[in-house]
């Protein structure tokens, strides 16, 4: 029962995730350079938030996503390029941070179905226009 | 004919397709978000000392001979309250225990010790939660194996359980080879 009661907490876990640390200081902070800024914010929009899985880090209040907005937004100001940030999180955490689209050995079907079902959609039309003549 | 052979084909792709999803359902959730640094040294970081009692961590005390387990923990963490027995369990089998507080003070921390035990022998601070971007951690509690080396063998995400001691043991001890 008491173990019962512990993993429901651990599983509740995100609901407790409250620290009473100050936020870090790009948490909720713009860069100065809008230019830079609408940079990063590209790139937050497209990362996954690691506490709560189906946000962004730009959309969640998490601790952590505010942490990584932090880290994203000095290494943006520091000249570093969005792409290259993300392949270093990729490094981390696997494709599954990025909401960004790849192609790669597991997700290729996805992007070839669609295109083998238009092209015999194609097929069948094509055929019937020829019986029909 | 044609007809009957079209719908065959049909029911065919859709049989395979009710089998795709039966195999997928079968399979056991996995919502966790998995380090991709196994088998990676562990980046460089240094960090200062959560508590005064206990010197900070670093990446150089990582890499020092022996084999350590790495707790991710908060003292605002609940389920890191829970786990603290198999921590004073691994501890007392001999697991050397090296740890990092993500965002906490030291009053909070040094009540949490008071409370739960503290089986650390370095507790480092970071207020960013920067070492978890380095070493792929998503969340605490968190418990890496890390070898002799500075290598990152094993994450165990969650909390302990007192089943999970004999694995890490045995983890620890295959880092030490």
């Amino acid at each position: 029962m008491k173990w019962l009661a512990l993993l429901m907490l651990a599983l509740a876990a995100p609901a407790f995730a409250n620290d009473s640390l100050p936020p870090a200081p790009y948490a909720y902070r713009q860069l100065d350079d809008p230019k830079l800024e609408a940079k990063a914010e590209a790139l937050m929009e497209t990362l996954r938030c690691l506490t709560c899985q189906s946000q962004s880090i730009a959309d969640s209040d998490a601790s952590m996503a505010g942490d990584m907005r932090d880290e994203i937004r000095r290494r943006i100001a520091a000249g570093e390029k969005p792409e290259h940030i993300r392949k270093w999180l990729i490094a981390r955490y696997g494709d599954y941070i990025s909401y960004e689209p790849r192609v790669t050995s597991v997700t290729w079907p996805l992007f070839a179905i669609p295109l083998g079902l238009l092209l015999l959609g194609l097929v069948i039309v094509l055929r019937r226009f020829a019986r029909r003549r | 004919m044609k007809g009957v052979r079209w719908s065959l084909w049909i029911l065919v792709a859709f049989v395979a397709l009710l089998g795709l999803f039966a195999l997928q359902l079968s399979r056991p959730k996995h919502d966790q978000v998995d380090s991709a640094m196994i088998g990676q040294p562990v980046p460089p970081f240094a960090l200062a000392a959560a508590v005064p009692e206990l010197p900070g961590l670093s990446t150089a005390d990582l890499a020092d001979g022996q084999p350590h387990l790495l707790n991710v923990f908060a003292s605002w963490c609940i389920p890191c309250a829970a786990e603290a027995p198999q921590l004073a369990e691994l501890k007392r089998q001999g697991a050397p225990i090296v740890a990092v507080a993500i965002r906490d003070r030291t009053e909070d921390l040094e009540s949490f010790f008071q409370r739960y035990g503290n089986p650390f022998s370095r507790v480092g601070k970071d207020d960013t939660s920067r070492i978890q971007f380095l070493i792929g951690s998503s969340g605490v509690p968190e418990t890496f194996v890390i070898d002799g080396k500075g290598v990152i063998r094993h994450q165990h995400i969650g909390v302990i359980g007192p089943e999970d001691i004999p694995d890490l043991m045995a983890r620890l001890k295959a880092a030490g080879r």
